[in-house]
């Protein structure tokens, strides 16, 4: 299963290195989404992956069961998600913003903020 | 203990509600300037309990360490709050003046409280996720303000400022999860603890250069510091002040809290990447300004190479340089986001930030030549400013450890930096306006020179006090450097005070 994972995740940064290498700031963005879901998926693999048992303390007992499910890499990856996501609305507001004042997507004619010196 | 270290975060986060909900009424942003010499008090009160107990830690929700959700503070995490606490004041006041209706009206004070929370979470925090949850609180609102007013130089430098950042948050999770599933625990204080007893130690340097990637690109050290001068002169002055100010610096903090209190296991190998880390940063920064042309411009390339100097005090790693670095974080912020200010109202006079479109203010507004002069010769290192004794500090430390080269740098950059100075000083204060204008203090309404005027010259105020009187700073901050080489302190408050 492990092994299956950091395949998985090892194709979605590959995939996600390569959209992010383009001008487009689009599929940057898109690159940047593959980007994280690799990194929740990787959290959620180093957290340790475990079968069918649930993190509950079971009646009577102190502690949960040996090969219990541990809760808190989930915890980790669901506030990652949300923030993530966050972000990631953000960013897709901000680059419909830059399509429509600068008029492109590509990242290297973006230079209002940073004009090219005038050659003489 | 716990409600000193909960004030200093939820003052700021009770401001930006008050200042949302009144954003269509002048009153907001007083709300802003009254919530921020509130969280000042609450963060001085912290100060006083750290130097009078020693670290103070706190357990959010009962849970003990380092199961729960860990504050805490030493003396560095709480001079940063204390300091954080003054550039939210003196910028409050000044966005008074500055800040239009209409941004008002879409929320900057709002967005510049929750910027504060976020920053003294992020020196509050003692968990590294919970770091990461701070960084992203710090992030979100940087954002809004960086674009807010919406002018196309703004979208662009806010595309640069959004993707690098998001790039530095995804390597900070991915190295926070790798740590997580190496050691079992997100506590710093238990990350110190378990570090050594992990078998490979290799790998616990892979994840530490991950966090130094991770952190490097918010502190802007070379070579990641390209997003910084693309986007730092493009929003409002008061939002360049902050920035500058504050934000580039949780990433030196985070950094320097990292490799002292989690990752010194090799510092044979981290630090000495470190150390050319700041020393190339410092070289390529003062480059980049004496390139440039424009006010904030040179200012931004400035925040870069002035990083170097404090990357260069944790690189060293002696008690008298991380002393020095301290002393440099502290001041550097107050210096660096006066200039920012200095800028806004150097703008507001000649009508431009392009040195080759103003001049005159000498003449004309002497008072502001005045204000523009100490912390310029702050940065640049002139006894007996600030800056001067943050520099010495860290050259000293070099030569004693018989680092030639580092201080041979730190001496040439700060020789560099009055090159930079003096080229503002000559374009934009010395010779008359190009077009003939009279950049009186006069065209300023009397409400706007005061609000204006009034922070700049308590940070310039500052800056000579500390300049006159470094002792009692230095002391400080060597006691924060020798709670940040000896642990003990720290990991005890943290894991000891379980209740």
């Amino acid at each position: 299963m492990e092994t299956l994972l950091s395949l998985t995740i090892g194709l979605l940064i590959a995939a996600a290195v390569y959209l992010m290498l383009a001008r487009n700031v689009l599929r940057f963005l898109f690159g940047m989404l593959l980007l994280s879901n690799a990194v929740n998926l990787l959290i959620f693999t180093a957290g340790r992956l475990t079968f069918g048992v649930p993190s509950f303390v079971p009646e009577g007992a102190k502690l949960p069961p040996e090969d219990a499910a541990n809760a808190l890499p989930q915890a980790l990856v669901l506030t990652a998600i949300v923030i993530g996501f966050g972000l990631f609305a953000f960013a897709l507001v901000l680059v419909f913003r830059a399509y429509t004042s600068l008029g492109t997507l590509e990242s290297a004619k973006m230079r209002v903020a940073e004009p090219e010196e005038e050659k003489a | 203990m716990s409600w000193i270290l909960v004030t200093p975060l939820l003052v700021p986060f009770a401001t930006a509600i008050a200042a949302f909900l009144l954003r269509h009424r002048p009153a907001g942003a007083w709300i802003s300037v009254a919530g921020s010499a509130a969280a000042l008090a609450a963060s001085i009160v912290l100060l006083t309990a750290v130097l009078q107990q020693g670290v103070v830690a706190g357990q959010m929700g009962g849970w003990p360490a380092p199961f729960g959700i860990t504050l805490v503070a030493d003396r560095l995490s709480a001079v940063m709050v204390v300091i954080t606490a003054i550039t939210g004041l003196a910028v409050a006041l000044y966005a008074t003046a500055e800040v239009t209706e209409r941004m008002r009206y879409l929320g900057f004070h709002a967005l510049f409280q929750v910027l504060l929370a976020g920053v003294t979470g992020a020196f509050l925090t003692g968990d590294i996720f919970n770091l990461y949850v701070w960084f992203e609180v710090m992030l979100i609102s940087s954002f809004g303000l960086l674009i807010l007013g919406g002018r196309p130089a703004q979208i662009d430098g806010g595309i640069k400022y959004v993707t690098i950042n998001l790039i530095s948050t995804i390597f900070f999770l991915s190295a926070t999860g790798l740590l997580y599933g190496m050691t079992g625990s997100l506590n710093m204080a238990d990350l110190s603890q378990l570090i050594p007893r992990v078998e490979n130690q290799g790998l616990i340097t892979v994840v530490a250069m991950m966090f130094m990637v991770a952190f490097g690109i918010k502190a802007a050290v070379f070579p990641l510091f390209f997003w910084l001068p693309a986007s730092y002169h493009t929003p409002a002055f008061s939002v360049s002040a902050v920035f500058a100010g504050l934000l580039t610096k949780v990433g030196v903090y985070a950094l320097i809290r990292v490799f002292t209190l989690i990752f010194d296991h090799d510092t044979g190998y981290t630090h000495t990447v470190l150390l050319w880390v700041a020393c190339l940063t410092m070289v390529t920064g003062v480059l980049g300004a004496a390139a440039q042309m424009d006010f904030r411009k040179i200012l931004s390339f400035h925040i870069i190479s002035q990083i170097g100097y404090m990357i260069l005090g944790l690189a060293l790693l002696t008690p008298l340089a991380l002393a020095g670095a301290v002393f440099y974080l502290v001041h550097h912020i107050i210096v660096k986001a006066n200039l920012f200010l200095v800028a806004g109202v150097a703008e507001r006079l000649t009508g431009s930030t392009a040195l080759g479109r103003i001049g005159g203010l000498y003449t004309h507004a002497p008072l502001l030549a005045l204000l523009f002069l100490i912390p310029a010769f702050s940065l640049a290192g002139f006894p007996p400013l600030s800056g001067f004794w943050a520099k010495y500090v860290l050259v000293k430390a070099s030569l004693d450890i018989e680092h030639w080269i580092a201080a041979a740098v730190a001496l040439a950059v700060g020789l560099l930096t009055i090159f930079s100075m003096t080229k503002i000083w000559g374009e934009a204060f010395w010779p008359p306006h190009p077009d003939g204008v009279e950049p009186k203090l006069s065209r300023l309404t009397r409400a706007e020179r005061w609000r204006l005027l009034t922070p700049i010259a308590a940070l310039a105020t500052m800056t000579v006090i500390i300049g006159l009187f470094p002792q009692p700073f230095i002391t400080f901050a060597e006691g924060a450097a020798a709670q940040l080489l000896d642990k003990t302190a720290y990991v005890d408050a943290v894991l000891g005070a379980q209740e």
